[in-house]
């Protein structure tokens, strides 16, 4: 049962990268980003990591994808328009992409090959879980934790004073 | 259900912290009440705020002195009140109350009047303090964070200048770039050594259980980008002059004294402490940075027409003194460091006030030629800024002169005589630029009218503070000097 739903999560996953690649809509793209990131938040709480899977939707589904979202809108970018057409050609960047692929593969085969398919290391049962970081967050990194919420405040007023429109 | 052991918490060794914390949220909320005082049993007035903030920023700075004493780690090693943080904490709390002084007629002159400035400094110099208290990684970062983002919001604080507002989003971008550069190296040394405690990066180094020496000598690299961006070094140091340009000028005087120091408290407390292994490894790189900021900073100072960049790259240059004492690496560098940025924060906040004090709204003067005959007109102005630009330039008998004294010193003693030589050179250069406006002030005649000056009682205390401390610590060194050697990192 769980190797199903991971193999519903991969490969929804893959082929939503694969569609964000050939997509010819930045919109669609976008779209098709969220999926990708939806689907490796479902692998985390496969893995048990029930906090990271929330962060990763929080926070790149979430934040970072609506930043790409205004952005697209800001620049009004189309699919038809030629300047986006313009990376079909584009050797330089195919080549490096290229590279990059090759190389990320060639260093997963090589691990993969010392390590072994099912000699991974050991972590604790609990790691990646919403309690285990809660716990660590109030005991070890309990300063750092109280420094955030006022770094936050910091944040919330410069938001406000840069931002209204009349200050009083 | 398991409960959670909290762990041993003393507040006693955040009680500065603490205190600017809530000083400022006191600021925040007794402003809401401004506009609707029936909800107070007690009348408040605007004017009364800038008031609750300096009286916040004294006890902070003396709850800072009584933190002199015997190293106290806290919060699970993530914070070290020892002295060197402590002296450090007492410049920051000098800098912010030097720099409310002279705020509070500023402020109001410029129409900007709003509580929230008071705040913001005070959180910025909370930031500023853990920065100096950091015994880990990750409250480094939090610090410096909570003084980068403060400071941002005050650059920007005129909104009806484009200058501000320019050198705000200037400074943020380039500001939150460097970030990346920083958090990314502190990344990667808590991949080589497995921790983010400096003492525990430090036995790893010892120890020789690091987990890849590349990924440490990476992250170093990238934690020197991202500090030296902090403290203005050359190459970092392009924002430099545009935002000290635009900030407001009180605004200026305080990120030329606090947050630099600031940055080398961190750049000191983590490279020596925490790097203290690899010294070898960083201190080429270090001594490059510091040649080069002393020399570029000098150098443009020369060309300039504008007084606020002429300091601006002033201050860039005076960061490369700095530096050649963490290039030493010795006692003598760690305890002429904290001697020197005390020494700076008055005679530089002392300049900056004097700039202040001849500006009018709409009107700021910031040329060098507007300072032609000052002593004519205002002897005792034309005086102070006489001694301040004296002090600087590096000129016995004060403080600016025993400050670089004691780090060239420290850079022979090391054996690098080489960059003391190119240090020694560049003072030299430096004469040439402060003298300029003495010789304005003093020779030349008046190109302009000076109005009657109205300067308000806070900022002629400020004023004299500055004088009185620049005078003083370069005729009676020892006293501090003592109080810095027992102070030092070593």
């Amino acid at each position: 049962m769980e190797l199903l739903i991971f193999f519903i999560f991969g490969g929804v996953a893959v082929l939503a990268a694969f569609l964000m690649i050939i997509s010819w809509n930045p919109v669609a793209a976008v779209l098709n980003m969220i999926l990708v990131m939806f689907c490796l938040a479902g692998l985390f709480v496969l893995l048990n990591a029930h906090f990271i899977a929330a962060i990763q939707i929080l926070v790149y589904a979430g934040a970072i994808m609506v930043l790409f979202m205004f952005i697209i809108m800001l620049l009004n970018l189309r699919g038809n328009e030629p300047i986006w057409k313009s990376r079909d050609k584009n050797v330089l960047l195919s080549f490096l992409g290229f590279l990059l692929a090759v190389g990320a593969f060639i260093k997963l085969f090589s691990t993969l090959k010392a390590s072994g398919l099912n000699q991974g290391t050991q972590i604790g049962e609990d790691f990646g879980t919403t309690a285990l970081v809660g716990k660590i967050l109030f005991t070890d990194y309990l300063l750092p934790f109280e420094i955030a919420s006022i770094l936050l405040l910091v944040a919330i007023i410069g938001a406000v004073m840069l931002a209204k429109t009349k200050i009083d | 259900m398991e409960m959670i052991q909290t762990p041993e918490i003393n507040l006693s060794a955040i009680c500065h912290i603490l205190t600017l914390c809530v000083t400022g949220l006191l600021i925040l909320v007794l402003d809401l009440f401004i506009n609707d005082q029936k909800l107070l049993p007690f009348k408040i007035d605007k004017k009364l705020l800038p008031y609750v903030a300096l009286g916040g920023v004294i006890l902070a700075g003396i709850s800072s002195m009584n933190d002199f004493g015997p190293a106290v780690y806290a919060f699970n090693n993530t914070i070290a009140a020892d002295n060197f943080a402590a002296f450090f904490n007492v410049i920051f709390c000098i800098g912010t109350a030097l720099t409310i002084m002279i705020s509070i007629n500023y402020m109001e002159q410029e129409d900007l009047n709003h509580s929230e400035y008071y705040a913001l400094l005070l959180f910025a110099t909370a930031g500023m303090m853990l920065m100096a208290l950091a015994a880990s990684l990750i409250t480094v970062f939090l610090g410096l964070e909570l003084m980068s983002i403060s400071l941002y919001i005050l650059a920007g604080f005129n909104r009806a200048k484009v200058e501000s507002t320019e050198s705000a989003l200037k400074y943020f971008l380039l500001g939150a770039f460097a970030t990346g550069f920083l958090l990314y190296g502190m990344a990667l040394i808590y991949g080589a050594t497995g921790s983010t405690n400096l003492k525990e990066i430090a036995a790893a180094i010892k120890g020789d259980t690091l987990n890849s020496a590349t990924l440490l000598y990476l992250g170093t690299g990238l934690m020197v980008i991202g500090l030296g961006f902090k403290v203005a070094s050359v190459p970092f140091h392009m924002w430099t002059p545009d935002v000290y340009e635009g900030a407001p000028t009180a605004i200026t005087a305080f990120m030329s004294v606090g947050p630099k120091a600031a940055g080398f408290a961190a750049f000191f407390r983590v490279f020596l402490v925490g790097l203290g292994g690899i010294t070898d490894h960083w201190v080429s790189l270090i001594w490059v940075i510091a040649a080069l900021t002393m020399t570029v900073g000098n150098l443009t100072a020369l060309a300039q027409t504008n007084i606020k960049r002429m300091l601006a790259y002033s201050s860039i240059s005076h960061a490369g003194y700095v530096l050649v004492a963490l290039v030493a690496a010795n006692e003598i560098g760690s305890t002429a460091v904290l001697y020197y940025m005390l020494a700076y924060a008055f005679m530089n906040i002392g300049a900056f006030t004097v700039v202040i004090v001849l500006g009018k709204k709409g009107e700021e003067n910031l040329n060098l030629e507007d300072y032609s005959g000052l002593a004519s007109r205002h002897p005792l102005l034309g005086f102070t800024m006489a001694v301040f630009m004296f002090s600087l330039a590096g000129i016995p008998p004060l403080a600016g002169f025993f400050g670089k004294f004691y780090i060239f010193s420290a850079a022979i003693k090391a054996g690098y005589v080489g960059l003391a030589v190119i240090g020694l050179l560049n003072s030299v250069v430096a004469v040439f630029y402060y003298l300029r406006i003495t010789v304005l002030i003093y020779i030349k005649d008046p190109v302009r009218e000076f109005p009657p000056l109205s300067i308000s009682p806070f900022t002629l205390a400020a004023l004299v503070i500055a004088v009185i401390g620049t005078i003083q610590l370069g005729i009676f060194p020892s006293w501090i000097l003592e109080i810095a050697q027992s102070s030092s990192l070593f």
